[in-house]
């Protein structure tokens, strides 16, 4: 064999976990990681739902659960309530069985099906050919996830605004208003990444018209239902607005942050259409055989366990509204720590949105600053993680943001 | 006018059509030989012991979090499953040229493996390079591929079906005639369907002319150990090709010989020419999986790390496969004395011949229909069957039918 590798023309790709890596080795004792995927509790780590815990073990002890390949399309049970948890028991959709489920490995995982079902539909109806529209700024990943799906027209609208610090929804209106006919249009319900910006139910309102008048499709993101306002239905109420309106979409569902199950990548992908459902779903079945085949059990039997009983339901909501409740007393006291500062900010946007992401509108200097001299580790744009904020290091990091923004006045 | 409206219906797997009409059937005979799953002799699934073991421990442990798994998996489960392909004493892992990605099982590492290919083996776009798969092979591999974005899939030779053997001679031309660089997807052993290994003596001429004109060695290596129930054995052809020298893939998966089927256990383990190629190979396979399932799940994973590195249980695993791999074998030896035993005609030395699951027992289409219709016997059309389906209740009934289709049905 010669001495040159077939591998030669792959380029070295620095990781996207390289901020993690830095943060993991940095060894300032104040340092504080704003910048994880993950929420974390008052003492700085994940936490154990007891009740996922609980379950976990008579799930390792029962002796009835078989060890085999589960149907490509995941537990018949776990897409059902995962369907219903979305769109609610009673949905139009459901009743009138326009509505299939995948569970799928994780959210991305949810977003990559959706995304081959829809090159799919390229290549099976050549009258349609895109585009698809995210949101700007969008993780990178989400657009590499459609890209890799074999998506070419992707375009973006506009979301985040600098100037306000939130949603500019006038742009929004006038970018999808202004898209082709029949373009997909990819929303968040429970909160953006990595902005954390939400819509109103009145700018929904008006977006979910725009979108029947100019028949765009939208595939919505729904990673951490019931994590921004406290409350399931509430988090949802964009998704089954649009049902509500006749309109067809898709929804990637995430369990990880509300059931704390990073781990275990449990996912759903639901599918809700006016006609031709049998056939989306068969293309489903084998699209999921080139990726994974059939879904991993574990975590969706936890899932499944917990949404079939009335008494472990109650206990979960609960647990999903208290995390709700701490993001939201942190962005408050984050909030009156930085008016206490002084200066000529305004802080609402801070409280405004809820669950775990916040953005800051910081730009590049500003944002180097926090990481290499406070070695505080925030995403691009100043966009952070509010969970890992917490009592011991509230004022350093209100003092560090209220720096960085001084530093450029 | 919907976007999904004009979707075609895609044709069933004819695999688990099988088994669903299999489940339909309420004949008291019936039985399946179609799935490729591990059964007992009492017919039913079986957790190892091993398994059962870990899995409580795994819950019982109140320091492991839920937290994401690194995107390219554990990484004690990435080691010792490499080490399980190739060897703890391997010259290419010492040589820290050895790498791995945790994957959704053996079709999870097959998608990022060829995914990888297709954007940066030999040059940066692949789409043209032939992808050759075994006639007949696993029937997603084709798939797998396709989506990945090969436009060039090809069988090569395999199967000879007159003499119920290894084509050793249309391999062999097949391999001298394809382009150079060209992919081979390799089943590294207990090939699926037909349960036909190269000897090492034939792996030795292919790996000769693979050399000669730099094909790409991709091994599928679904079996590991429950072929001839030893570990070592099962996986001479990969580590052959590794001492040769040879840069290639090993698509891992633990479903079968850890009976962990619906955890999805899967390992890409990546052999290199050094650990500058490794670490670039890694690194864009990394941005691979972020795009596809971001993180890979860990219970699985955690089962088979803690197995693989805790000496009393890696033991007892081996013995779980072991016990696996007896029980198949001794079902191969009883049917075919059978079959013998009645005089049913043709011969029927393939089947202690050939080895794994699977077995191309040589019935033809319309002789499978009748075991299927007649006898409730569920089988693939090309007359493959799954050994794990015998049992010593059921297996005098399988004989029999057997010898009354090759009897009457021509």
């Amino acid at each position: 064999m010669s001495a040159r590798s077939v591998f030669d023309g792959a380029v070295f790709m620095s990781s996207e976990m390289k901020l993690q890596e830095d943060f993991k080795r940095d060894s300032h004792p104040d340092k504080v990681n704003l910048a994880g995927r993950e929420y974390v509790g008052e003492h700085g780590h994940t936490t154990w739902l007891p009740l996922v815990r609980k379950i976990k073990q008579q799930i390792a002890t029962d002796p009835t659960l078989t060890p085999e390949y589960p149907p490509i399309l995941g537990i018949p049970e776990f897409t059902r309530r995962a369907t219903e948890l979305a769109l609610g028991k009673d949905s139009p959709a459901i009743v009138e069985s326009r509505v299939f489920g995948v569970q799928t490995v994780g959210c991305t995982g949810a977003v990559r099906l959706g995304a081959e079902l829809l090159r799919s539909c390229c290549c099976s109806n050549s009258s349609w050919s895109g585009p698809i529209l995210l949101s700007s700024p969008c993780d990178d990943s989400l657009l590499g996830t459609f890209k890799a799906a074999g998506i070419e027209d992707v375009q973006h609208y506009r979301y985040w605004d600098a100037e306000s610090n939130g949603v500019c929804v006038e742009n929004m209106v006038h970018d999808l208003e202004n898209a082709p006919e029949r373009s997909v249009v990819v929303l968040f319900a429970s909160g953006h990444s990595p902005t954390g910006a939400e819509l109103s139910q009145e700018d929904w309102k008006r977006l979910a018209e725009v979108m029947v008048t100019h028949q765009l499709f939208p595939f919505f993101l729904m990673s951490a239902q019931g994590l921004c306002s406290g409350s399931l239905k509430q988090d949802a109420w964009p998704v089954r607005h649009c049902v509500s309106l006749g309109l067809e979409l898709l929804c990637a569902q995430s369990f990880s942050h509300n059931f704390g199950l990073y781990g275990e990548r449990v996912g759903h992908l639901l599918c809700v259409l006016k006609q031709n459902l049998l056939a989306v779903q068969s293309q489903a079945e084998k699209l999921v055989q080139t990726l994974w085949s059939c879904p991993p059990m574990e975590g969706a039997r936890v899932v499944t366990t917990v949404l079939n009983n009335p008494a472990h339901l109650v206990e979960w909501q609960e647990s999903v509204k208290a995390i709700a409740e701490r993001c939201m007393l942190i962005r408050e006291r984050l909030r009156e720590r930085l008016r206490l500062l002084g200066g000529p900010w305004h802080w609402d946007h801070i409280i405004k949105p809820g669950g775990l992401y916040c953005c800051f509108g910081l730009n590049t200097q500003q944002v180097e600053f926090l990481v290499q001299k406070k070695h505080i580790y925030v995403l691009p744009n100043g966009c952070l993680n509010v969970s890992a904020i917490n009592s011991r290091n509230l004022d350093y990091v209100a003092e560090s943001i209220h720096q960085a923004l001084s530093s450029q006045l | 006018m919907s976007i999904f409206g004009e979707v075609p219906q895609a044709a069933p797997v004819a695999v688990f059509k099988l088994t669903a009409d299999f489940r339909e059937d309420q004949n008291p005979s019936k039985v399946n030989l179609g799935v490729g799953a591990y059964r007992t002799d009492e017919c039913q699934p079986w957790v190892l012991p091993v398994v059962r073991k870990v899995e409580k421990m795994i819950a019982d442990d109140h320091s492991l979090n839920h937290e994401y798994l690194p995107i390219l998996g554990l990484p004690e489960f990435r080691s010792s499953a490499s080490k399980i392909a190739l060897g703890a004493d391997s010259p290419a892992i010492k040589e820290n040229r050895v790498g791995a990605v945790q994957c959704l099982g053996g079709t999870g590492a097959l998608k990022i493996g060829a995914e990888f290919l297709r954007r940066w083996y030999n040059g940066t776009d692949n789409t043209k390079t032939p992808v050759y798969v075994s006639a007949p092979t696993w029937e997603n591999h084709n798939a797998v591929f396709s989506n990945a974005g090969f436009e060039d899939i090809r069988p090569y030779k395999y199967w000879d079906a007159g003499k119920r053997g290894l084509d050793l001679e249309g391999f062999l031309g097949d391999l001298e005639s394809a382009p150079d660089h060209s992919i081979f997807v390799l089943h590294a052993c207990a090939h699926n369907p037909t349960g036909t290994d190269p000897t090492q003596d034939q792996w030795k001429q292919i790996a000769d002319v693979m050399k000669r004109k730099s094909l790409f060695a991709f091994f599928d290596s679904a079996y590991q150990g429950f072929a001839s129930g030893n570990l070592d054995k099962d996986a001479w052809a990969v580590r052959y090709f590794v001492s040769q020298g040879f840069e290639l893939f090993c698509a891992q998966s633990f479903s079968k010989n850890f009976g962990l089927y619906n955890e999805r256990v899967g390992n890409l383990t990546v052999v290199a020419e050094d650990q500058d190629n490794l670490n670039r190979v890694l690194s864009q396979m990394e941005k691979i999986v972020r795009i596809t399932w971001s993180n890979p799940p860990s219970q699985g994973a955690r089962l088979v790390a803690i197995t693989l590195n805790t000496p009393e249980l890696f033991a007892e695993w081996k013995d779980n496969v072991k016990t696996m791999a007896d029980r198949v074998l001794l079902m191969r030896a009883q049917l075919k004395e059978k079959l013998k035993a009645l005089g049913t005609p043709g011969t029927w030395e393939h089947i202690t011949e050939q080895i794994g699951m699977f077995s191309f027992t040589g019935l033809n289409p319309k002789q499978v229909e009748y075991m299927v219709k007649e006898k409730h016997i569920y089988l693939m059309a090309s007359g493959r069957i799954n050994m794990c389906g015998l049992t010593t209740k059921n297996i005098d009934y399988v004989a029999e039918s057997i010898h009354e289709a090759v009897t009457t049905v021509q």
